[in-house]
């Protein structure tokens, strides 16, 4: 039942959806072909599942490390932005050099810095239990702002005729491609490794056990002797760790550059990802490539149908909301068990 | 044309699509030559992409059948356009017009992967065998509503709403300087940059900071009306149209127009294209051209106002008028072109710098 | 700066706190109940195209607001349904909506775009409007008004009157408050429809207040700084009148400072980020102080679940 669930959504969203566009007037039929079929049918568009889908596993593998451990963090974004803007700052640096190091560097660098903009909820939440939604979520806007500071000011490229954008990277500062003649590069097997390395975490160690006994029954953890305060910094900085990642790759990847357009909200789709993956990393592999199918298509509809890329949104939120509405078959099971356990515990 | 007010539209696009599939199938035959269009707003923006929008049903009446346009609106300058672009040119569309700035560097990737497809960037500078550039003198209809605010203005204090620092838009904040302070030297322009080529909101409270310190005439470089309607609302002397008539979201404040004019040079490229002679080049023309169309001048201002305006449009079409001509210092003192010279075209592309008057 | 320029600043400062101030009231009633709704965002845009819509096609400013008012309550209800009687995620849930309104209001507002509409101005006389000193008081639309009467009827709602008492008996303690005999989810469902109500309203401000025109993403990230507002108000509604004109100064020294071409100390980046930085700033203030009173509603964000 728990994994028939986001298919179900999925499906649910397909025919729903046809049927309101239709009604509204576009072709309901053609857009959801268009939207879920083609990109998976057309071997010319699987390039762009990959691509597409790399930073949203990577980020929503991160997240749901941290759901798990009810650790709310809504500022992936925020963390996505400034893992790009480390690594752009390394490639500035090291414009004029060149090796095999510049790119771990630039990764190492993404990794901290999307960890670092993750301190301040961490230690806000664990100090002072200062909610760590609005403390993520308010960073995010910050580090939007820097960014635009950085590309319109300090690093603007003087070779750009004024235009906001820091210079190109070099090819040693660029990911590699991986599958010739396509444009699929480094990020996309990164993201399965990063994926089975969580689902491998979280079920076999015991940090990974003491993450979900903490979001499940706090009370039983301390209980347990599992330091909470350790989880929600352990939980905080992994995602912000994954998310600068998925940063670093982006930047270093599709954009090659920094641009005040960076920030394409593949930190809050991530969120949808994550829950579509039902929190388990595999899931969210899966749950990744079915939100990029759905980009993807929307773009396609957009030239093929004229479809307007609104639509996507839309599209995106039923898939969302008819996972959470079909939760309430699952829920009622899990949260029993919950409830008896805190009992116990107290 | 298979764009879309949408409802019906739509699904004749639809079906005609799948018409040219099969035609294609059946006869064996090119079809109809398809192009694409991708534009940075949407075509309702009153502005940028509208102008775009009215060329490419020109071209459609021009053509008819013969051609058949995918006009794919608000597509980021990033790599989401890499995506369109490349899906525009996988589709079969033979001709891809990109028309804004920062779709530059993608446009001469993706055509790498495509050599036979034909790619043209509006206001860029990157060219390939298969990538030329056009642009139109937008300058010269600067010089013109210059030459109007000169004239009109009383607090001698003018906004300009820019988007980006690029040449293009420098080129207008200066050529608009130049006329307007040779009618009055005392008159100063400010610049409030957006960074954005479409964002009504911050277009309307710029306009509001500007007129409130003082300026009488608004001026922008962005794709909409916003800033005319906070003029209209303020009742301040006047701005104009950018790209496109505005008059009817500012019937009192809209002093004139500057109107891109694109169809005759997507004709042209038509036609090259269909006779195999297209090669890339760069295509710069201006209102002799007739790329660049001053809008009607509103009611009230005086008769010999409008004369004046037309004097120096009437001199910049025969060529006895140049813009840019010497003496001419910059903001900072120095004197960058000598009396009697003009500024040739690689000079207006490698111009960052403003004129004496502006406060940028 | 120039003193001239004082009262047009602000009368531009009262415009761009508005539109948060009555997201942000909203916001507040829904807190106080118990429930965390990240959707404001999406619900002031679907007010906001909505508010359009009508005002283009009727003229009718009035009708626009209480349409913008239904369309978002309507939203709102999906959330309602899905996290008070599914007991559903609240986080996911909002972000949910919030993801739905934004495509929502763009899909809808596509044959909008471009179309002008008349401001929603001042219903005060002439010279009123217009006279050199008053016209800080009466140069304002009904809108801005009804932001500052909903601030007293809010402060007074939750404070003089029983209802009120319930609602935030609903927020600090679910589980006394259902063996008192209240239902808690029907006080919910009433407090997260006035929020819905109150984004639309917020909503309508941008296109009959600020911008006669319609955009995607119009609001520009506005809910999200009514929702921060609210914390930064610590949930009492006179401290969110006072935040919301602070935040709208901030905005609006944004503009400012960028046109009168003097960037000055700062650039104009950081003024855009003070909101937010500020807000933070607040929550660790509130959090020192640790007096118990001024500390969030204890069930805010936790769905309830009677019995067991």
């Amino acid at each position: 039942m728990l994994y028939l669930t986001p298919i179900g959504a999925v499906l649910a969203t397909a025919i729903v959806g046809a049927i309101v566009f239709s009604l509204i007037g576009y072709d309901g039929i053609g857009a959801v072909r268009e939207i879920f079929l083609t990109p998976l049918l057309n071997p010319l568009k699987w390039q762009d599942l990959a691509v597409k889908s790399a930073p949203l596993i990577i980020i929503a593998v991160g997240l749901s490390i941290g759901y798990r451990a009810n650790v709310w963090n809504i500022g992936a974004e925020g963390q996505y932005v400034l893992g790009g803007l480390a690594a752009t700052g390394v490639a500035l640096l090291t414009r004029d050099f060149s090796g095999p190091w510049i790119l771990p560097l630039m990764i190492v660098a993404g990794m901290l810095g999307g960890m670092a903009w993750a301190v301040v909820p961490a230690f806000l939440k664990t100090r002072l239990q200062v909610n760590e939604i609005l403390t993520s979520l308010m960073l995010t806007y910050v580090a939007i702002q820097l960014l635009n500071y950085l590309v319109i000011g300090p690093w603007k490229d003087p070779m750009g005729f004024g235009f906001p954008q820091t210079r190109m990277f070099t090819a040693d500062q660029m990911l590699p491609r991986i599958v010739p003649g396509t444009i699929v590069h480094l990020g996309a097997p990164i993201a399965i490794v990063v994926a089975i390395a969580a689902w491998f975490f979280m079920s076999r160690s015991v940090l990974g056990y003491q993450i979900k006994v903490v979001g499940a029954a706090p009370s039983a953890a301390r209980y347990g002797g599992f330091s909470v305060n350790k989880t929600i910094w352990l939980a905080l900085l992994t995602s912000g760790a994954l998310a600068g990642l998925a940063g670093v790759l982006e930047a270093a990847g599709p954009f090659g550059r920094m641009v005040p357009s960076f920030p394409t909200n593949y930190g809050f789709t991530a969120i949808i990802v994550a829950f579509l993956g039902r929190l388990h990393p595999i899931g969210i592999i899966f749950a990744g490539l079915a939100m990029a199918v759905a980009v993807v298509g929307g773009e396609v509809a957009q030239t093929t149908i004229k479809l307007p890329v609104a639509a996507v949104g839309i599209f995106q939120a039923m898939m969302l909301f008819f996972l959470l509405a079909s939760d309430v078959l699952v829920r009622y099971r899990v949260r029993l068990g919950t409830r008896r356990e805190l009992e116990v515990a107290r | 044309m298979t764009i879309l007010t949408r409802r019906t539209a739509l699904k004749l696009g639809a079906a005609g699509f799948m018409l040219t599939i099969a035609s294609q199938l059946a006869l064996g035959q090119d079809g109809p030559l398809k192009i694409g269009f991708v534009n940075v707003g949407p075509k309702d923006d009153n502005g940028w992409t509208y102008g775009h929008w009215v060329a490419a049903q020109a071209l459609e009446e021009e053509f008819g059948d013969a051609i058949e346009i995918t006009f794919v609106e608000s597509v980021p300058e990033g790599p989401d356009c890499e995506r369109v672009l490349r899906e525009l040119a996988q589709q079969g569309n033979k001709i891809i017009f990109a028309t804004s700035f920062g779709f530059g560097d993608y446009v001469i990737k993706v055509a790498r992967e495509f050599p036979d497809v034909i790619f043209e960037h509006a206001t860029g500078y990157q060219r390939s065998e298969n990538v030329g550039t056009y642009n139109a003198r937008f300058h010269e209809g600067r010089a013109v509503m210059g030459t109007l605010a000169g004239h009109l203005s009383q607090t001698k204090n003018i906004g300009y709403i820019g988007s980006f620092p690029i040449p293009e838009v420098v080129m207008g904040i200066n050529a608009f300087t130049l006329a307007a302070r040779k009618i009055n030297p005392e008159i100063t322009v400010n610049v409030v940059w957006l960074s954005s080529w479409h964002d009504p909101a911050k277009e309307a409270d710029a306009a509001r900071a500007l007129i409130d310190q003082g300026a009488d005439i608004i001026v922008q470089h962005t794709d909409g009306p916003a800033a005319l309607q906070v003029a209209e609302e303020r009742g301040i002397i006047g701005g104009f149209g950018q790209g496109a008539d505005m008059s009817a979201f500012a019937p009192k404040s809209h002093l004139s127009a500057i109107i891109d004019v694109w169809a005759p040079h997507y004709i042209q490229v038509i036609k090259d294209v269909q006779a195999g002679t297209w090669v890339s080049d760069d295509s710069w023309p201006g209102i002799a051209a007739g790329e660049v169309v001053i809008g009607p001048y509103n009611e009230k201002i005086p008769a010999d106002v409008v004369a004046a305006a037309e004097a120096v449009k009437a001199g910049i079409v025969d060529g006895s008028v140049n813009p840019f001509t010497g003496p001419i210092v910059d903001n900072a003192g120095t004197e960058r072109v000598p009396a009697g010279q003009t500024i040739d075209d690689a000079g207006l592309w490698a111009m960052d710098w403003y004129v004496e008057g502006v406060k940028a | 700066m120039n003193p001239d320029l004082l009262i047009p600043i602000i009368i531009t400062l009262v415009g761009a706190s508005t539109p948060i101030l009555i997201a942000g009231l909203g916001e507040l009633v829904v807190e106080k109940s118990g429930v965390l709704n990240l959707g404001v965002e999406g619900m002031m845009l679907i007010g906001a195209v909505v508010a359009f819509a009508v005002t283009y096609t009727t003229g009718n400013h009035w009708l626009a607001i209480l349409c913008a008012a239904l369309a978002a309550t309507a939203a709102s209800m999906i959330f309602a349904f899905l996290t008070l009687t599914l007991s559903a995620s609240q986080v996911a849930t909002g972000l949910a909506l919030t993801i739905f309104g934004t495509g929502f209001s763009a899909l809808f507002g596509q044959a909008y775009t471009g179309k002008p509409i008349a401001i929603f101005d001042s219903v005060f006389p002439d010279e009123l409007e217009n006279h050199p000193f008053w016209r800080v008081v009466f140069d304002h639309s009904p809108l801005v008004f009804f932001s500052l009467f909903m601030v007293v009827a809010v402060w007074w709602f939750l404070n003089k009157s029983r209802a009120g008492l319930i609602l935030r008996a609903v927020g600090e303690n679910d589980f006394s408050a259902h063996s008192i005999g209240y239902s808690v989810i029907k006080v919910r469902y009433a407090a997260v429809a006035f929020g819905g109500a109150m984004a639309g309203i917020a909503g309508s401000c941008f296109p009959l207040l600020l911008t006669p025109q319609w955009a995607e993403r119009l609001t520009a990230g506005r809910g999200w700084i009514a929702l921060a507002l609210v914390v930064f108000a610590a949930w009492r509604p006179f401290r969110l009148l006072a935040g919301a004109y602070l935040f709208g100064l901030v905005m609006t020294i944004e503009v400012y400072t960028k046109a009168s071409g003097s960037m000055g100390l700062f650039p104009s980046e950081f003024w855009a980020a003070l909101p937010y930085l500020a807000t933070i700033i607040v929550l660790v203030l509130i959090s020192l102080r640790r007096s118990g009173n001024s500390a969030a509603p204890a069930c805010l964000g936790k769905p309830f679940m009677p019995g067991q």
